[in-house]
């Protein structure tokens, strides 16, 4: 499994690299709109408080001073479809959130939400070594995980362990120091199609910038509209994007499920165009002016002008009332949500102690959405914008920026996933130096 | 009917949908403005580039010897011009405290042609020419209001004769040549000193001259033997021959002797106290028979 990290940890490097220059931008690519953030590391964050997290979640570390947004046109699905298109919509991005920032960017940390993710439980166990768990024994409980058939053409894009376990004690954090003899641990594996990767790969390479780090976007925006509380004690994310929506579920502040339905406010914009006959842009006016999805007897009165340009006048000058509009968008959207639904079974999110769901993203903006997820998701249903970082401008703090500032989050802070623990030593090349440090640390 | 339809106001139509890409700046343009972000780059492109074109015009204007010709002059006319004002004009030289032999010996030293620019009075060296003169003990030069070179000289005052190889000297009372002196007579009232090395004891003498005040009719002046001690010379050949240490004080006990047994004015050549507990007397010949004489006559010594 260790050549298959090679580019995971090159990118950590890369990852280091960039937080020693201080300046790294982080890239939603998003299917409606992708957004560049400029995060300057000015070192101002000093060691956590022993009791809790420090001010801002701990996330001070940090500032944003480049911010960007621009339309996608060449991203379907959440996955590139037109690599000419999303590259320069990346340019684009990344030059105006560079210029805001008055600094030139080298290093893009970007997420994306499509690729089919799929999830994967691993389990591992081993005896460890000597009598103490050492980072060695961490090393080799996590290769003894075994990996699942990820398929051809898969790639790993998060592989975190989630919990470890030391003879009967489970629920570890850090095993490392305790006392013990068998270490066993718990892994999450999010895999998605490797030519998605290689795609985004390409178009950030192509606008000269280097890939610091891939995330997807289900967990970014798990991370940054669940508050701690959730996190720790089980709840869902549901990233209601432009072209996906990213369900991720989090228990003990660890990711332990991620999917993604390919359905999303684009498809809610599609099916007003096609009800309606209007084009497309007109129709993303009129839901994000006057849409729904609960009808009440008003509605039937609140008539909606609909504008057109085909130069038939009738066909120009028509209305529709509001509860035409709401009849069209609640059958898809409560789509989106039995999908999610399936997913959620399928995750056995209903054995969670705790059944939280927070909806985010630009399409949970929709009126009245709560009411209707509470319906079919179940009765714990919030709607969550994303934690508040240094220098986000006001434009970018609405829900349908969770990933962007998960990904701020991300960039700061990242989880530890497998490629950060040290490489067992039996795993090491023959040639190894370390390998025959630590034999003469082990026989002397 | 027709009348009574709301006019619409003329639509200004959208442009027809056309499929035509979002803007986007070109890779060109995109590298550049990164490049144009990159500090280094900056900072070589607002102090590197004005350095080089600066430094390089002025090489290339500075290649051609009539360019550097001709900024040289105009230097050379704007320094002139502003040394030659009024104010830094000098147009004459006061020299106070000098005799004139003094004052026109040091006139002659600094040839100078007035009027004349301060900025061209090196007065350091001026003040190391005047001060080069044997008579001038120190000297001090400043540019006075009203372009006055003010030259003020301390001169040396003579303390002595020294009569040397070469002549009459006149020394202060440190030792040092103040000038020649044409003849004993010039200057009757310093005491004279001979002998060489005399003159690097000055000092020496004139605290001798001092103890042999009772002596000044006689004394004729002080003779240096051996460039170690002092003779003491009156008239009528008379030597006194002092010690080289506590002269002073062997002087005094000649002077003691004399004024008791009435000493030099005996027939004696020198008074001998090189050896400071054994005074010898160096009697004349003539004064030596007598002796014997009175010896001879006082013994009954047969006369012959």
């Amino acid at each position: 499994m260790i050549e298959l990290y090679e580019s995971q940890r090159a990118m950590r490097n890369v990852r280091k690299a960039a937080m020693q220059r201080g300046v790294v931008a982080v890239l939603d690519v998003g299917s409606s709109k992708i957004a560049c953030l400029v995060l300057r590391f000015d070192g101002t964050d000093g060691p956590m408080p022993d009791d809790g997290v420090g001010s801002l979640a701990g996330q001070t570390g940090f500032r944003v001073i480049g911010a960007a947004t621009t339309r996608s046109r060449g991203v379907r699905f959440g996955e590139i479809a037109a690599m000419g298109e999303t590259e320069r919509a990346i340019r684009t991005a990344v030059q105006a959130a560079q210029r805001m920032a008055g600094i030139r960017v080298d290093h893009v940390i970007a997420c994306f939400s499509g690729a089919e993710p799929r999830s994967y439980g691993l389990a591992g166990r081993v005896e460890i070594a000597g009598t103490m768990v050492t980072e060695q024994d961490v090393a080799r409980v996590l290769s003894a995980c075994d990996p699942p058939d990820i398929g051809v053409g898969r790639e790993v894009l998060h592989a975190q362990p989630v919990n470890f376990a030391l003879d009967h004690r489970s629920g570890l954090n850090d095993p490392r120091g305790q006392i013990g003899q068998e270490l066993a641990c718990d892994m999450h594996m999010l895999t998605c199609n490797a030519q998605a990767i290689q795609n985004l790969a390409h178009c950030v390479k192509r606008c000269d910038l280097e890939l610091a780090g891939l995330a997807s976007s289900a967990y970014v925006s798990g991370s940054a509209a669940l508050v701690e509380d959730e996190q720790e004690l089980g709840a869902a994310c549901i990233d209601m994007g432009g072209g996906a929506t990213g369900v991720s579920i989090f228990m003990k502040k660890h990711m332990i499920y991620a999917d993604t339905v390919p359905m999303g406010g684009d498809h809610v914009t599609g099916d007003i165009s096609m009800g309606l006959q209007i084009p497309m842009a007109m129709a993303e006016r009129i839901k994000t002016f006057h849409g729904g999805v609960v009808a009440t007897g008003m509605d039937d009165r609140e008539m909606i002008e609909i504008s057109g340009d085909t130069g038939d006048w009738h066909h120009d000058r028509r209305q529709v009332s509001r509860a035409e509009l709401i009849g069209i968008m609640r059958p898809r959207v409560e789509e989106i949500l039995e999908e999610v639904r399936a997913c959620l079974d399928a995750a056995g999110f209903d054995h969670m102690p705790s059944q939280q769901i927070v909806l985010t993203g630009g399409a949970s903006q929709i009126p009245g959405l709560d009411g209707l997820a509470s319906r079919i998701l179940g009765s714990q249903v919030r709607l969550g914008r994303p934690m508040r970082v240094h220098g986000l401008p006001q434009a970018a703090t609405g829900p349908n920026f969770a990933s962007a500032v998960g990904m701020c989050l991300f960039a700061a802070h990242p989880q530890d996933e497998w490629w950060d623990f040290e490489i067992p030593v039996d795993k090491y090349p023959v040639r190894s130096l370390k390998r025959a440090l630590h034999w003469f640390r082990e026989n002397w | 009917m027709r009348q009574m339809m709301r006019r619409e106001p003329p639509v200004t139509r959208p442009e027809p949908q056309v499929n035509h890409p979002d803007p986007a700046p070109s890779r060109l343009k995109y590298r550049l403005e990164r490049l144009m972000l990159t500090p280094l780059f900056r900072v070589t492109l607002r102090v590197g580039l004005p350095l080089v074109i600066g430094f390089g015009a002025t090489t290339w204007y500075f290649s051609y010897d009539s360019n550097r010709e001709a900024l040289m002059g105009q230097i050379a006319e704007l320094r002139d011009a502003f040394e030659t004002r009024p104010e830094f004009m000098v147009n004459l030289m006061a020299v106070d405290g000098a005799g004139d032999a003094v004052a026109s010996d040091i006139r002659a030293l600094l040839p100078l042609e007035f009027p004349i620019s301060s900025f061209d009075l090196d007065l350091d060296a001026m003040r190391e020419t005047v001060v080069a003169l044997d008579a001038v003990e120190t000297a001090q030069l400043r540019i006075r209001q009203g372009g006055v070179l003010q030259v003020e000289v301390v001169e040396r005052v003579p303390a002595v004769l020294w009569r040397s190889g070469a002549g009459l000297q006149l020394l202060d009372a440190s030792g040092v040549r103040v000038g020649p002196a044409q003849a004993r007579a010039e200057r009757p009232d310093l005491p004279v000193i001979a002998g060489p090395g005399a003159e690097a004891h000055v000092d020496e003498a004139l605290a001798l001259f001092d103890a042999a005040a009772p002596l000044a009719g006689r004394l004729r002046g002080l003779e240096r033997v051996g460039e170690r001690r002092w003779d003491v010379v009156l008239d009528r050949a008379q030597r006194i021959e002092l010690p080289s240490r506590n002269a002073v004080q062997a002087l005094e006990r000649v002077l003691a002797m004399d004024e008791a047994v009435d000493m030099l004015a005996r027939d004696i050549a020198a008074v001998d106290l090189r050896l400071p507990r054994r005074p010898t007397l160096r009697l004349r010949g003539g004064a030596v028979e007598d002796y014997w004489r009175i010896k001879a006559l006082e013994t009954g010594e047969q006369q012959q």
